[in-house]
């Protein structure tokens, strides 16, 4: 591996990139329903389920991989079922890697998205639906397109923080090379050999430039959407 | 018809409001802010649940506690105009307009795109975004878009409270004419008499959640409840009349009145329009002797109805200036023993024609005619 440092480098890149990819596809959806939960809907228990959504900010990580590893492991009780019904397997694997990194950034990209919705006027909903909309119209029409920049910004940061998971990855999805050994991950590992110090130089500023990339994008389109919409 | 009869109880506001007004026409809630006008609008809208009570818009039942109805909001197809517009941010004029217009399709046509555009002067405005208008501009695009959902009913809420004196003046004359031109029924809020004067064909009359009076625009201006919202200042009579004589030379017109003719100030009212005035109380002059040299146009032979304190320390006297016709004038308790009215004398009732304050008006339901 060390007589090809390009060759890891760009592997460990390729890796973080579908990772991160994965991981804001699979949660994105899923964190726009639990934002508007969160932030419209009134049941017992809202304060604990706020609470729960917001755990994987203040758990060491390695605790929520070593959670994931117990639930979908190949004996945990929803890993048996995946892989019984749909011979899905998690722990290991770069799906595994995404998911673990979906879960530590889910409450940034709820937060984000909360922060939007709680910006978007009701008044405006209550005039569509003098218009005729009903709920779901409403809500495609009206709240998710006020919400949107919300919505990017949360999946951009969430992206930019997935790149850079560690802690949950190695734990729930082990450190494999060109499965699981993601940019970070290549780094510790280069950090671990005598002979790596050039590589980890390598892949420390790689994560630099991405991860200000990442947040500049962020800017610059949020900035964008809110034009488009008029703010 | 549009029947309203609600409660809505709540621990700082107790609303209990009943009224019944003839539609197509203006229906004017008037009162004092808090007075319960918006919250009586959404409850007509479906935005807000009554406690117990019922709204009812021709022969269908949209409100009934009692009987566990209640039409959805999205359903009813009645326009709202809100106070500020709330036009969607993301999408252009055009896009405002269409998004009503979109989801009432099926809906009897009232109005057309087109027709929206001309009468509220939007065409030039149709790419532009809610931010680049101005707050008159606004309106009309609210108006629009809530006319193009083809309502049955329209709830305007006070769409010209946030706007300046020139840029209500920027509105007010499309809101006659969509009385003028449409059948659609509205209900306007205000809490501007003057408003109330130029659009409504019918007033109810709201203070703390009540209603005080309520009737034709007319019969309401002769109510001593009137008086303590609008102020002695601007308490008078509102008569209608038509114009028989015009001299635009000197922007002055004959209007019949009752059995009588009045000369008021008024412009670019062509012959044969209606038109409604308000003779303030304050400006009305009585004399019980026919008067000579007086730069006052008009002296109508009336009859004393009755006589009234006010609550500001003067007296409301109520004439018949003929054909029924009432003039309400307000005159100090020395004059009015200086004259020794009663109820049934004869007195002449002077009326300067500057002093009157006329629109023009029609209604959907009279026949057509220049206007």
């Amino acid at each position: 591996m060390n007589d090809l440092p390009s060759s890891a480098e760009l592997e460990a890149l390729r890796l973080s990139l579908e990772v991160a990819v994965r991981s804001v596809g699979f949660s994105l959806p899923l964190a726009v329903l639990v934002a508007w939960i969160l932030t419209r809907a009134r049941f017992p228990g809202r304060m604990l389920f706020d609470v729960f959504v917001h755990l994987p900010m203040v758990l060491p990580p390695v605790a929520v991989g070593y959670t994931l590893l117990m639930l979908f492991g190949a004996r945990g009780p929803i890993g048996e079922w995946l892989r019984a019904h749909f011979g899905i397997e998690l722990a290991f694997t770069t799906a595994g890697a995404a998911l673990a990194t979906a879960v530590m950034t889910f409450p940034l990209m709820v937060r984000a998205i909360r922060l939007s919705l709680e910006d978007v006027d009701r008044g405006l909903e209550e005039a569509a639906r003098t218009l005729g909309a009903a709920p779901v119209d409403r809500f495609v029409s009206i709240t998710l397109p006020l919400m949107l920049p919300g919505i990017l910004a949360g999946a951009v940061t969430a992206f930019a923080a997935g790149l850079g998971e560690f802690g949950a990855v190695i734990t729930f999805a082990s450190n494999i090379p060109g499965v699981t050994r993601t940019l970070p991950l290549a780094l510790y590992t280069a950090m671990q050999s005598p002979t790596g110090d050039t590589l980890a130089l390598r892949l420390a500023v790689l994560s630099f430039g991405l991860g200000l990339l990442g947040l500049l994008a962020s800017e610059v389109l949020v900035r964008r959407v809110r034009r488009l919409l008029g703010r | 018809m549009l029947r309203v009869s609600v409660v809505r109880n709540r621990p700082a506001f107790l609303l209990e409001a009943t009224f019944a007004a003839p539609t197509p026409g203006i229906i004017a809630l008037f009162g004092r802010s808090g007075s319960g006008k918006t919250t009586l609008v959404n409850i007509i809208s479906g935005l807000l649940a009554p406690d117990a009570g019922e709204v009812r818009l021709d022969d269908e039942v949209l409100t009934d506690t009692r009987a566990g109805i209640a039409v959805p909001v999205e359903r009813r197809r009645i326009g709202y105009v809100f106070q500020d517009a709330r036009l969607f941010p993301h999408r252009t004029v055009n896009g405002n307009l269409r998004y009503g217009e979109k989801r009432a399709r099926g809906a009897p046509q009232i109005i057309g795109f087109d027709e929206v555009v001309s009468l509220l002067g939007l065409a030039q405005l149709l790419q532009r975004r809610p931010r680049q208008l101005s707050g008159g501009e606004r309106q009309r695009v609210s108006l629009g878009r809530a006319l193009l959902s083809q309502p049955r009913l329209l709830l305007l809420d006070e769409p010209l409270a946030s706007l300046d004196a020139a840029r209500r003046e920027e509105v007010l004359p499309y809101l006659e004419a969509l009385r003028d031109r449409l059948a659609i029924p509205m209900v306007y809020v205000s809490h501007q008499f003057d408003e109330v004067l130029r659009l409504a064909t019918h007033v109810v009359l709201l203070e703390a959640g009540k209603v005080l009076a309520q009737g034709p625009v007319n019969d309401v201006s002769l109510r001593p409840e009137l008086q303590s919202i609008v102020g002695p200042d601007l308490v008078g009579a509102v008569l209608e009349g038509v114009v028989t004589r015009l001299d635009p030379q000197h922007g002055s017109a004959d209007l019949a009145v009752g059995t009588g003719t009045l000369q008021v100030s008024l412009r670019d009212t062509p012959l044969g329009s209606r038109v409604r005035l308000q003779l303030l109380a304050r400006d009305v002059i009585l004399a019980t002797q026919p008067v000579q040299g007086l730069s006052v146009r008009n002296a109508l032979a009336s009859t004393v109805i009755s006589i009234s304190n006010d609550d500001y320390g003067a007296v409301l006297v109520q004439l018949d200036v003929g054909g029924g016709e009432i003039v309400l004038a307000r005159i100090t308790h020395s004059a009015l023993k200086a004259l020794n009215l009663r109820p049934g004398d004869a007195v002449w009732t002077l009326v300067k024609a500057v002093s009157t304050r006329g629109h023009a008006f029609r209604l959907a339901s009279d026949p057509p005619g220049k206007c």
